[in-house]
């Protein structure tokens, strides 16, 4: 059994828990005891943090849209059609007709490079998420 | 946050979550804690329970409520005339700090100009607060030693969020509740990694830090830093003006990460009319969302514990989270996706893992200068400020003086929600979400114990109003706005007022956002959720 330093994905709390796993398995949570922000506690959501992780609705194969259905693809494929696609647009509408939605669930490593890519590799300062809301 | 930057130069938590523990008085107003935020819900009560002193201010009975020494009932959207009022009686008993008023702020007689149009009289004309209790209220806050003024999304989502911050911070200074343990102004964020998005620039106007696209020396250094001839230095558009620009079809191209923006957007039908008007949309996602599921292309992402990375919290906590188990299939990290499409688009990035990527973060930003891999592994989380490995992170803000030297006090004048209810639309519908579910419950429902628990959509109507309308517990009703109808079902219960409504936005067999208001603070561009006005009848 592996134990595993992660934070709760479900509040801005920043609970902290070990996740237990098998494998690839996620077993159970183990609350940090002495992590400053919730000292070995956590509400039913933090507890209850693994089980959609292994959801069987995951997505797991990269998606494109034929024939006004999504259908599977490889990375390359699916990757190089939103890269074209996007470097086409701004060709013809320029950087300002690209925008860019980040996250807040995701962490700031993803979030720094996300519009490290809007700006610098797309050239247009369109980026936000949706935590206005 | 935009609120909070203008008043004192950063818009975070002032203060840490064990504050709590040690402060005298809460206020809490636009927060349901214990829903929203447990843990720090339950350092309230646990306070409480040691004779801390706790003022609500909020429309509904929430859990809190029990706790309360005093709880304020103000009608919906009338925050700033409340807090106007609570100041205007705080001066006039000579209760301001005055010596914290005089080193630390400036702006003084201007505020002292528009609270005194607040007096409780006029308060409670405008809020349904009676004098007595307003005063109260005011004497509590000001005499406390050490009191942590706390508010959430109550505050922040109505056409007025940004004065209702200003407000707050105004509210904060005069009494010099800033700037020293357990005290402080004290938003708490929804989404776990808020405060990081908006820290790394994930914002139309800033790059990581707060650094301003428009400010030439910033343009400059990001320029070096990152090898590129020209940045960008027009700020962007934000998501409203997304949407409103993809509707004009200014805006062809949409890529979306990790968000559900048809479920989590006011207005929902005026978003998949936005949506389905670009030419090209992307998303990137664990799950099949309904945003997704208008997408031209999908891309599967991990969870969270199928790869390595930092979160800060609400606290401004950099925390490290570790990667546990592998993805399903060939779902893959954010930040791999990210670094392959940039690569692709002629921008190669070649970092090998988060830590990589935190030494950039490290290099341009400041606040983050000193916060590594290397000390988050050693120990539970580094505040920022932390401006260099040394630097043992900052657990309270503005000390000795504000980040942008002094604090100003900017004043604001009462302005009702914009659309009220009238003969028509005689009710006031207010949204939040409830305990057992997460946002737009793309996670949480399908986590069975969450789902069991509160598995569909419920409207709380006040007992005295269900009877007027013949609406029975449990019964479905039909709510209708001026932009469309959602039908659930009742809960009866005194926790909401006469003439309110509440109901949650997690649901997408009853997706509440069809009926909000498009209405936005002009400033912070946060859509009124918190207020719109509809109708309520019994589905026969
Ligand atoms: S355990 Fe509960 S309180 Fe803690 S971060 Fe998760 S959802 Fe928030």
């Amino acid at each position: 059994m592996r134990r595993t330093r992660t934070v709760c994905p479900f509040c801005g709390c920043g609970c902290s828990f070990y996740l237990l796993s098998e494998g690839d398995r996620v077993t159970g949570i183990e609350p940090s005891p002495l992590n400053p922000v919730n000292k070995g506690m956590l509400c039913v959501k933090g507890w209850n943090a693994h089980e959609f992780i292994h959801s069987p609705e995951r997505l797991t194969t990269p998606l494109i849209r034929k024939h006004g259905s999504l259908v599977e693809s490889t990375w390359d494929e699916a990757l190089k059609v939103v890269a074209d696609r996007f470097l086409d647009i701004k060709k013809q509408f320029g950087s300002r007709a690209l925008a860019f939605l980040s996250s807040a669930k995701v962490t700031n490593e993803e979030n720094y490079l996300f519009m490290k890519m809007a700006r610098a590799a797309f050239g247009t300062n369109n980026v936000d998420h949706c935590a206005r809301l | 946050m935009v609120g909070l930057a203008a008043t004192f130069g950063s818009g975070a938590m002032t203060n840490s979550i064990n504050d709590f523990d040690g402060a005298d008085l809460f206020l809490v107003i636009g927060s349901n804690t214990t829903s929203q935020h447990p843990l720090i819900g339950s350092r309230i009560i646990n306070a409480v329970k040691r004779g801390a002193k706790l003022l609500l201010i909020d429309p509904r009975e929430i859990q809190l409520a029990e706790f309360a020494d005093l709880h304020l009932r103000h009608d919906i959207g009338t925050d700033v005339a409340v807090l106007n009022g609570i100041m205007n009686v705080i001066i006039e008993e000579g209760l301001d700090d005055k010596e914290f008023v005089e080193t630390r702020t400036e702006g003084f007689d201007q505020l002292k100009d528009v609270v005194s149009k607040y007096p409780p009289r006029v308060v409670e004309k405008i809020s349904g607060i009676n004098s007595h209790d307003l005063k109260k209220a005011a004497l509590m806050y000001a005499k406390a030693d050490k009191a942590m003024l706390v508010y959430a999304m109550g505050i922040t989502q109505h056409t007025t969020g940004v004065d209702n911050v200003k407000t707050c911070a105004n509210l904060a200074m005069l009494t010099g509740h800033l700037g020293r343990p357990s005290t402080g102004v004290n938003p708490l964020r929804g989404q776990n990694n808020v405060q990081g998005a908006c820290d790394m620039g994930a914002l139309p106007n800033v790059y990581s830090g707060y650094q301003p696209v428009t400010d030439l020396a910033v343009k400059k250094k990001f320029e070096d830093a990152w090898g590129v001839a020209a940045l960008n230095d027009k700020v962007g558009l934000t998501i409203i003006d997304m949407m409103i620009a993809a509707q004009k079809g200014g805006l062809k191209a949409l890529y979306v990460m990790g968000e559900n923006p048809l479920m989590s957007d006011p207005d929902t039908s005026h978003i998949e009319h936005a949506l389905s008007n670009l030419d090209f949309l992307v998303v990137q996602d664990i799950f099949l969302s309904e945003t997704a599921a208008k997408a031209d292309v999908v891309l599967p992402a991990a969870s969270f514990a199928e790869k390595e990375g930092t979160y800060t919290n609400t606290e401004r906590r950099v925390q490290i989270s570790g990667k546990a188990i592998s993805s399903p299939g060939l779902a893959r990290p954010d930040w791999q996706i990210i670094c392959e499409l940039s690569t692709l688009a002629g921008y190669p990035m070649n970092y090998k893992s988060p830590v990589d990527i935190m030494k950039d973060i490290n290099a341009v930003t400041p606040s983050y200068a000193g916060i590594t891999y290397e000390r988050l592994e050693r120990g539970y989380g580094l505040q920022w400020p932390c401006i260099n490995e040394d630097h043992p992170g900052t657990p309270y803000l503005h000390k000795d003086k504000f980040s942008k030297g002094k604090g100003t006090f900017i004043p604001c004048e009462f302005k009702p929600v914009v659309e009220m209810p009238d003969e028509e639309y005689d009710f006031m519908l207010t949204t939040g979400r409830i305990y057992y579910q997460y946002h737009t419950g793309t996670m949480t429902r399908r986590t069975s114990i969450l789902d069991r628990e509160a598995p569909a959509a419920l409207v709380e109507i006040n007992p005295e109003d269900a009877k007027k309308l013949g609406i029975k517990n449990n019964e479905i009703v039909e709510l209708t706005s001026r932009r469309g109808s959602i039908k659930l079902k009742a809960e009866i219960t005194k926790r909401v007022p006469q003439n309110v409504v509440f109901s949650t936005f997690h649901f997408h067999e009853s997706p509440v956002n069809i009926l909000t208001s498009p209405a936005y603070d002009p400033i912070a561009k946060i859509p009124e959720y918190k207020g719109c006005a509809v109708k309520v009848r019994r589905c026969a």
